[in-house]
């Protein structure tokens, strides 16, 4: 009697717990793009970001393609395989540097050039000190 | 067997012999852990000695998480069969785990701040693990709304249960979304990318932490125990 109350305990959590998976599963799926936090410049040259909107946009900054001309900067921010040409006016994060990770919101007022209204740096999952590789 | 331990009689000495064991392992970890963390272990390349925030941050976050899946342990039990224990442990967890999320949540931002150039942004890690929090307000708000244990216990258990689904999201999101945060450090392909002077520092911080919850909530379960004999 007790064994058959707690089969059936059982599965009824095992039936929620599945449920909720598939729920979640769903969700997910559904608000993939949306839950994106930035494009990548491939996205961009493939047509998926929002051009006429304030949008992120995400990579590394290119190595020697950072120019100042006093509080405006001008980069490159490259996924390995496209690049797209950024201007920012104003204080870059710490953590702003060439061939590191950084994510830029603005729009696309031409189409070279992402006007960025805002800078912020990404960190790598790496910790290490100034001496290591 | 597990009904011969669930019994409150075996149960409220043996948490009263180990509580100051997991207490002064909290201690003595927690402060060899902050030494190593602030004098031992080497500054960061990129970040300074900004990263050091780090060693509260990442135990945290751990913990937030880690609490959450005691939880659910404890709530399926409870859904299974009666258990006192499971029931006041599950009810004294929650706020432990809202402090160690805000917790997170606040030395996040600090780091930031500084580091990313922005107090907070919705991505998909931090937007979830502010979710997290909130489960964890709901949780303990529905535990004191009800004001019969047993009922409280077993209405807690399906929020815990339910809430569950967002651990593994929270733990993933890195990997499913484009973030801000950065992916996981340790347990990732490739083996850790963290310095080993600064992954002790970290692992000693993380015991620490988790001697701490023990401590707090043998402790907590045990007041329960005292509190409902009378």
């Amino acid at each position: 009697m007790l064994e058959r109350l707690y089969k059936r305990r059982i599965a009824y959590i095992l039936f929620t717990l599945l449920s909720l998976t598939v729920a979640g599963f769903l969700v997910i799926k559904a608000f993939r793009e949306n839950l994106l936090f930035y494009f990548v410049p491939s996205d961009i040259k493939a047509g998926k970001a929002p051009i006429n909107h304030t949008f992120r946009l995400g990579g590394l900054v290119e190595k020697g393609s950072v120019t100042k001309e006093g509080l405006t900067v001008y980069f490159t921010i490259t996924d390995t395989h496209e690049k797209i040409s950024v201007t920012y006016t104003g204080i870059l994060p710490d953590l702003f540097r060439e061939g590191h990770g950084v994510i830029v919101r603005g729009q696309m007022k031409d189409s070279n050039l992402f006007t960025a209204e805002e800078v912020l740096a990404k960190h790598n999952e790496k910790y290490a000190p100034p001496d290591m590789p | 067997m597990i009904k011969h331990y669930d019994s409150l009689k075996i149960f409220y000495p043996l948490a009263g012999r180990l509580m100051p064991w997991f207490g002064w392992a909290f201690a003595l970890l927690g402060i060899f852990g902050l030494y190593w963390g602030l004098f031992l272990a080497p500054i960061d390349a990129v970040q300074g000695e900004a990263y050091r925030i780090m060693f509260v941050h990442v135990p945290s976050a751990w913990m937030s998480l880690m609490i959450y899946a005691v939880m659910t342990i404890c709530a399926i039990t409870i859904l299974l069969r009666r258990s006192k224990i499971a029931e006041y442990w599950l009810l004294s967890s929650s706020s432990i785990g809202a402090s160690f999320t805000f917790l997170t949540l606040v030395t996040g931002s600090l780091w930031g701040r500084p580091m990313w150039g922005t107090w907070w942004v919705w991505d998909a890690r931090l937007t979830s693990e502010l979710i997290l929090l909130f489960v964890y307000l709901g949780i303990i708000a529905l535990g004191n709304a009800i004001p019969e244990k047993r009922k409280a216990a077993q209405a807690v258990s399906m929020l815990t249960v339910v809430g569950s689904i967002n651990l593994p999201i929270i733990k993933f999101s890195v990997d499913w979304w484009t973030t801000l945060h950065q992916p996981a450090s340790i347990f990732r392909a490739g083996g850790s990318a963290i310095h080993p002077m600064m992954l002790t520092a970290l692992l000693l911080m993380a015991a620490s932490f988790t001697c701490y919850y023990f401590w707090l909530i043998l402790w907590r379960v045990r007041i329960q125990i005292r509190e409902n004999k009378q």
